[in-house]
């Protein structure tokens, strides 16, 4: 037993993006039959740890050893030869092609150039028994339920004789059956000598499930411990465990009269029965884990998706939202999660960015005059700080912190009554974030309301006057007393 | 504000191609000219003052052409108002000149000159009247001076090429539109034919054929394009309620268009049209400038202010630009791409009438695989297919570019499969060359 390398080995991984070091000396090892679960909050470099498993990132530094003989993934298709399956939350099927075409998919078993589809067949009902799936294998995938084409995904796994499995987030769209099945499912696999990671949020399963737990934080290893040595607790500490460090300018509005409220909120799995209110002068923080419906919510409000149900008030008026353009009427104000995509054109000018939500109040006649556009976006170039070089300047060219202030500016210039921050500081520095900041303070003083949704617990108690916690698409907490609530307790209510 | 220059080349870059390929073909097309008309007119009759004072005795010879009886005209109109007697005017055949000039020498008169153009100076009849024709004294032939000029860059050939032009720069316009918001629209081509063949049809049958007062023409026009801007907003409902994607739906009203086309005109040709509908497409009343020409022209100015200065163009380019971003700020998308694709087909539906105004009658050919040409000016004219960039002027541009190419190489005798080969390379290096500017 002492000297069987170990089926997996990962040593001193290191990964850095531009302005972020993902991965930071990170290793990790698993054993043959054992389920290993890899805990970390948002952004803690679990995906990015398992994309350079699954050969799609290169790691900058550090090796990866298999059995004891190190290896080098430089494609999928690397990681793959040598026993490694990844399965993503968004699967990799073909949606068009039948469940038997998708396990075959890249490793087709052919005879003369012809793919032998009555031996593929075989091997699929094979695996189709072992994995008790009892649907057609000739279904096309787009027809498969979700917990249908995860099993598709693991065949395709054991298809290629995979040693090592990693599931990210298994069970988040799977009902409570569905779950139980596959976990029968990992303790066969487990007993066939797979060494499996499983990445999970709900720390429930991850007592019914694992063997082992390694804990990341800020892309560092930071606990690496069995099963039986660790309590649920010690777990959420050892994920948050981030010191409150960041600067946040005092808080000093008393929130009045509730402005924004919503209930009933409904859509799909995604928001399930939402309801609250934001207060006049009011910052209400939504947290909660990614995937959690906290963008979902918001959208909702917005008109920016169709919603299933829900009524929505703004200062007592009933409001028949359908679409962006109509929150905007209403006085709402929406900065994306995603700047880049959602937030700015980026190909054009600053100065066209900051105009585009303004042209109505800005043009007579049909036409836009362009020397108030450009006296008033020069007042939000001063106000906000905005560096850039003149007004003509291209968006995507500007640092992220630039950007969320152009975002900003063309938010504050419509006077909006309610306003969305969607991770208002997410890739921004720290001199630019505690100007947003005050940003936002300001705004809550002059009798806005503000929803803030930050994945940054930290932020999150340091800006917020109230917290709502999300998990799965429903309200799972509310914490009033935010001076004394704790990063644990939030953390305790995202996890559910 | 950075240097203008650098940034009006970015904008335009296509047009520096664009003088180049004129310059290119001027120099190629370099070659001796014989004015010809009214211009051949005022250079003879001023050369005759020159010689022979005011009392000259002249004869005028000149062939039977349109552009010889200009000639004539203004000749003669020109020595007459400078007291010059003129005898005689010989219009056609040499023949008639040897009969005119027995007829002067007959009655006794004389003669100082022959007023000829470049041909009739060559006459035989001519070329030893001091043995034929003792008594008439020793007239000079003067015909006008050749000189050296590219036959591109005569007036005429300009017109040419702006008239050859205007209908597909025209529907150019809508296209800019559509593809600035990361659209296309394949059905302008047909919807082309298709207005023409109903504009055609309703000149006919409602307006009273042959006997059409500009009234009922102009209406039966009006009614073509609005139709065609109905098929427009079809497809744009189409795109935006069912999101399908514009290529299919396009595509889709390319054949109904088409086929609509076909069995309006009943596969023939429409031509019971008055004389008078020509007006359009061949007239010239603004400082004899085509009428089409002017047209297009004002319509880019308009569509260039819609563009650049007004609400309206700031929600095509940011749609095309970042479709959700423009969502999220509030843009009306449906409205705006709705306005484009209408705007395209109602301006192809102008060009059907245009090109039935050039032809005098309507047909369901007409239009075939002007789609392509439409997108090839607007991308040679530096916008970008996957929609938020784009300028009208640079579509204009690229309109002008197809269209020089051609003439340019209709003037030099490359034959048409040849030309097409030429066009279709000169629109990837024109593309590549736009691109590897704005990578700088």
């Amino acid at each position: 037993m002492t000297e069987t390398p170990p089926l997996l080995e990962m040593r001193g991984i290191v990964k850095a993006f531009p302005g972020v070091q993902a991965l930071r000396r990170v290793n990790l090892r698993v054993r043959s039959g054992e389920v290993l679960v890899l805990l970390g909050e948002n952004g803690a470099g679990k995906s990015t740890l398992m994309k350079v498993l699954g050969g799609s990132q290169h790691a900058d530094e550090g090796e990866i050893l298999i059995e004891g003989r190190a290896t080098r993934f430089n494609s999928p298709h690397d990681a793959r030869r040598a026993g490694v399956a990844v399965i993503y939350q968004e699967f990799n099927l073909v949606p068009a092609l039948t469940a038997v075409e998708n396990i075959f998919l890249g490793q087709e078993q052919t005879r003369a150039g012809f793919v032998a589809q009555k031996q593929e067949r075989r091997r699929a009902a094979e695996l189709f028994a072992r994995l008790g799936a009892k649907f057609d294998p000739d279904t096309p995938c787009r027809r498969l339920t979700t917990a249908q084409q995860q099993l598709v995904e693991i065949a395709k796994a054991l298809a290629f004789e995979a040693r090592i499995l990693v599931m990210d987030e298994p069970s988040a769209a799977l009902t409570a059956h569905e779950v139980a099945h596959l976990f029968e499912l990992i303790r066969d696999l487990k007993r066939h000598g797979l060494g499996i990671i499983y990445i999970s949020h709900r720390l429930d399963e991850v007592f019914t499930i694992a063997d082992r737990v390694s804990i990341l934080r800020d892309g560092q290893n930071v606990d690496d411990r069995s099963i039986h040595q660790i309590t649920r607790q010690e777990m959420i500490e050892q994920m948050v465990g981030r010191e409150l460090n960041d600067e946040f300018p005092a808080r000093t509005v008393k929130p009045g009269a509730p402005r924004l409220e919503v209930s009933g909120l409904r859509r799909g799995r995604a928001v399930r029965d939402v309801s609250f209110a934001v207060r006049r002068g009011e910052i209400l923080a939504l947290t909660g884990l990614v995937g959690a419906g906290r963008t979902e919510t918001v959208r909702l409000i917005f008109g920016a998706d169709p919603r299933e149900a829900g009524e929505i008030r703004l200062d007592g008026k009933l409001l028949a939202i359908r679409s962006p353009q109509e929150a905007i009427a209403a006085g709402m104000g929406l900065l994306t999660e995603d700047r880049k995509l959602q937030g700015l054109v980026l190909g054009h000018s600053v100065r066209e960015n900051f105009a585009l939500p303004n042209l109505t109040e800005l043009s007579r006649h049909g036409f836009v005059q362009l020397g108030r556009e450009r006296a008033d976006f020069a007042r939000y170039i001063d106000l906000l700080k905005i560096k850039v070089p003149h007004q003509e300047q291209r968006a995507g060219n500007l640092s992220g912190g630039n950007q969320q202030k152009v975002v900003l500016a063309k938010w504050l210039a419509r006077n909006c009554e309610v306003l969305f921050f969607d991770e208002p500081t997410r890739g921004i520095d720290v001199g630019a974030k505690y100007e947003i900041y005050q940003l936002m303070n300001d705004l809550a003083a002059a009798g806005k309301a503000i929803v803030m949704i930050s994945s940054e617990l930290p932020e999150v108690l340091g800006m917020a006057d109230r917290i709502l916690v999300l998990h799965e698409g429903q309200i799972t907490g509310e914490i009033r007393d935010v001076r004394r609530a704790t990063q644990e307790q939030i953390m305790e209510l995202a996890v559910a | 504000m950075k240097n203008p220059l650098p940034r009006f080349l970015a904008d335009y870059g296509m047009m520096l191609v664009l003088f180049l390929l004129c310059g290119f073909f001027s120099v190629v097309t370099h070659s001796e000219q014989s004015p010809t008309g009214e211009a051949a007119a005022k250079q003879v009759a001023t050369a005759i003052q020159k010689q022979f004072g005011t009392q000259a005795r002249v004869l005028i010879a000149a062939s039977d052409q349109p552009d010889d009886a200009a000639f004539v005209g203004k000749t003669e109109r020109d020595l007459l108002a400078s007291g010059a007697q003129v005898l005689a005017v010989v219009k056609g055949e040499p023949k008639a000149a040897r009969e005119a000039l027995q007829k002067i020498a007959a009655s006794g008169g004389t003669l100082d000159a022959i007023a000829c153009t470049q041909v009739t100076g060559a006459w035989l009849v001519f070329s030893d009247l001091k043995v034929d024709f003792p008594t008439l004294g020793e007239p000079r032939i003067i015909v006008p001076q050749r000189y050296r000029w590219p036959n591109f860059l005569k007036r005429e050939n300009l017109l040419n090429i702006a008239n050859q032009i205007a209908v597909i720069a025209i529907v150019a316009i809508g296209m800019t539109m559509v593809i600035v918001t990361g659209g296309i629209d394949l059905s302008v081509g047909s919807l082309l034919a298709l207005s023409a063949v109903l504009a055609a049809r309703f000149i006919r049958d409602f307006a009273g054929g042959l006997d059409a007062s500009p009234a009922g023409m102009f209406l039966a026009c009006l009614a073509a394009i609005l139709l065609c801007g109905c098929v427009g907003a079809f497809s744009g409902a189409m795109i935006t309620r069912f999101s399908i994607p514009p290529f299919i739906v396009t595509l889709a009203m390319m054949l109904v268009g088409s086929g609509l086309a076909y069995l309006l005109a009943k596969g023939q040709s429409i031509y019971q049209i008055p004389d008078s509908f020509v007006w359009l497409g061949r007239g010239a009343d603004l400082f004899n400038l085509p009428n089409a020409v002017v047209l297009m022209v004002v319509l880019y100015a308009l569509a260039h202010v819609l563009m650049s200065r007004m609400k309206q163009g700031r929600y095509l380019y940011a749609v095309g630009g970042n479709r959700e971003a423009a969502r999220l700020s509030g843009v009306p998308v449906q409205r705006v791409l709705m306005f484009a694709y209408v705007a395209s087909a109602l301006l192809a539906g102008l060009g059907g009438v245009i090109m039935a105004s050039q032809l005098k009658s309507g047909s369901a050919t007409y239009g075939n695989m002007y789609e392509l040409y439409v997108i090839a000016a607007v991308v040679v004219g530096g916008t970008s297919l996957s929609g938020g960039e784009g300028k009208m002027l640079g579509t204009l541009t690229g309109a002008f570019t197809i269209a020089v190419i051609q003439n340019g190489m209709n003037l030099t005798n490359v034959e048409s499969y040849t030309q097409k080969v030429v066009l279709g390379l000169v629109i990837l290096g024109a593309v590549l060359l736009d691109q590897s500017r704005q990578r700088q």
